[in-house]
């Protein structure tokens, strides 16, 4: 036997470091209580202790970290926005994902495969050359590319779709991307956590205390506690908190489903999405397929699967990749998506002093969570909108100015 | 719920339905912007049960349910006499 094994057998697996530090008892102050211990939250609390030193901070989480739509979604990281406000917020995130397993001392499995869009009508292909056309004007690589390009990319797939709508041409993004999610709220609570952030799962928040108009404390699940700033970062739960504060937000939350199917050799390297047949696919490195589509038809707070949502999908799936109606599903879920009129977030300031929103999240939100971790933790500690997320604020719904995103994030997220 | 029971119509699967959100007060005529834009663009967003519209595409019209938005199950429909009055006063 080796004596490096040998040694190993010695020291006692209690003496080997944990992943994430043991839970402290909950504080009755914390300089800022972060609502939602998803990615978001997660990532928020690490850089308002690693960019700017405040690490009285705890994050609360009703279940478990990264249990909600963190954990739930399919992981496409693309900046190919339609706005400019939305490419440049966007486009910060996939810099900062580049480098965050290096950051963050994680593998995340950030894998870039290149995005296609694809466009089956020429109003959807004046869609892709005007989105394009913003994402090169903001230095963002994306093209307008033609079917021999699709088809050099994708031998695989039907370009006229079984007779249905055929391809015409795609939006082609280099960046586009794709991450291990679990990972992605892990490595933010131990890097946290490390810098002094407390970290409660568990722990739910029932109400928030306010005193002449600005926040004062919150009452929990496990008790009260005061503190000077509050942040929802809770996806679809948004409104069940703005309600606790009597603020009206145009947030309303329907479900959104995905699917994977059982892994087969690998045949597809980069992610395909479909605004007319409904559908996206990516193939994740196990080999499934991993699927989805747009939301449920009708509101609703719940977490249920239904066959409908397979039935559409599986419809469309196999007008793009036949073959694919040989393959069996292994599973379906479904998240809550806090949507939006415009299909942009909802971030920053509130009326209420000390009461920060990070919302409005839908269907699209898994790739802000590095850039709304680092724009919000600065938009706490400057008590004051970050200038990236300025666009987004709540007040755009007052004020009539809102950011029309839904042409680049109704099918694809 | 794959089914929508209408009192007048019975039971009809629930794709024969467009959905049509929730039921708003309009404000009243020569409001200000901001009750303009609380109605145009603000929703109960909450679980609970909701009046929401419903049109079924087959027939062409036009329903207001009540639904529970936790569970999916539609409580009622509100009746075309009730119609007219069926916003809720929130
Ligand atoms: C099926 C599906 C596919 C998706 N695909 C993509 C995609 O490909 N790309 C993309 O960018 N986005 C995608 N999204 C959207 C994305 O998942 C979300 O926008 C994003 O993960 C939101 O992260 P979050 O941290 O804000 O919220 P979450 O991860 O939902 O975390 C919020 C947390 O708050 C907790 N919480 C709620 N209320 C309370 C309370 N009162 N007290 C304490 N804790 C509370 C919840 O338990 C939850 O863990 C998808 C979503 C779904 C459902």
């Amino acid at each position: 036997m080796s004596w490096k094994l040998f040694k190993l057998g010695l020291t006692s697996p209690e003496n080997e470091p944990r992943f994430f530090p043991e839970e402290k008892p909950l504080a009755s102050h914390y300089d800022v209580v972060i609502i939602g211990g998803g990615g978001h939250g997660l990532a928020c609390a690490y850089y308002l202790a690693k960019e700017h030193g405040i690490t009285r901070v705890a994050v609360l989480e009703q279940g478990y970290l990264g249990g909600g739509n963190t954990g739930r979604n399919t992981t496409i990281v693309r900046s190919n926005y339609l706005t400019s406000e939305g490419v440049k917020f966007y486009d910060a995130s996939v810099k900062l994902w580049e480098n965050l397993s290096g950051d963050l001392d994680i593998n995340l499995f950030y894998s870039t495969r290149g995005h296609f869009t694809l466009a089956h009508s020429d109003d959807a292909m004046r869609t892709m050359r005007w989105r394009a056309e913003v994402n090169k004007h903001h230095g963002v690589d994306s093209e307008v590319v033609d079917r021999d390009a699709i088809a050099r990319a994708v031998p695989t797939m039907d370009l006229d779709c079984g007779g249905g709508p055929a391809v015409h041409g795609a939006l082609y993004h280099a960046p586009g991307s794709v991450v291990r999610h679990d990972a992605v709220a892990w490595g933010y609570a131990r890097a946290a956590a490390q810098r002094g952030v407390e970290i409660h799962q568990q722990t739910a928040v029932t109400d928030i205390h306010t005193a002449g108009g600005r926040v004062t404390g919150v009452a929990t699940s496990r008790g009260d506690i005061s503190c000077d700033a509050v942040v929802s970062m809770v996806a679809g739960y948004t409104p069940r908190i703005t309600d606790m504060l009597d603020l009206p937000t145009p947030i309303e939350i329907y479900p959104l489903q995905a699917c994977v199917t059982e892994p087969v050799k690998p045949f597809l390297d980069t992610i395909i999405v479909s605004g007319s047949l409904h559908v996206y696919v990516s193939q994740s490195s196990r080999g499934e397929l991993v699927m989805g589509s747009a939301v449920d038809p009708a509101v609703l707070h719940s977490t249920r699967s239904t066959f409908e949502f397979v039935e559409g999908l599986a419809d469309h799936i196999v007008d793009m990749f036949p073959f694919a109606g040989r393959l069996r599903l292994l599973r379906q879920w479904a998240g809550m998506a806090d949507m939006t009129p415009d299909f942009a977030p909802i971030m920053g300031t509130t009326p209420v002093d000390g009461f920060y929103l990070d919302s409005g999240w839908g269907t699209w939100g898994f790739k802000a969570t590095p850039i709304s971790g680092q724009t919000m933790a600065a938009t706490v500690a400057a008590k004051r909108n970050h200038e990236l997320i300025e666009p987004f604020r709540l007040g755009r719904f007052a004020d009539f100015q809102l950011v029309g995103e839904k042409g680049a994030a109704s099918v694809g997220h | 719920m794959k089914r929508i029971d209408c009192p007048e119509i019975g039971p009809r699967p629930i794709d024969e339905f467009t959905y049509g959100g929730e039921v708003r007060r309009p404000p009243q005529a020569g409001a200000d912007t901001a009750a303009l834009a609380d109605y145009v663009f603000n929703r109960a967003g909450a679980p609970g049960v909701l009046r929401e519209w419903w049109h079924h595409d087959p027939s062409g019209r036009w329903f207001v349910l009540e639904r529970d938005t936790r569970t999916d199950t539609v409580l009622r429909s509100v009746p075309i006499t009730e119609v007219a009055h069926a916003v809720p006063t929130r």
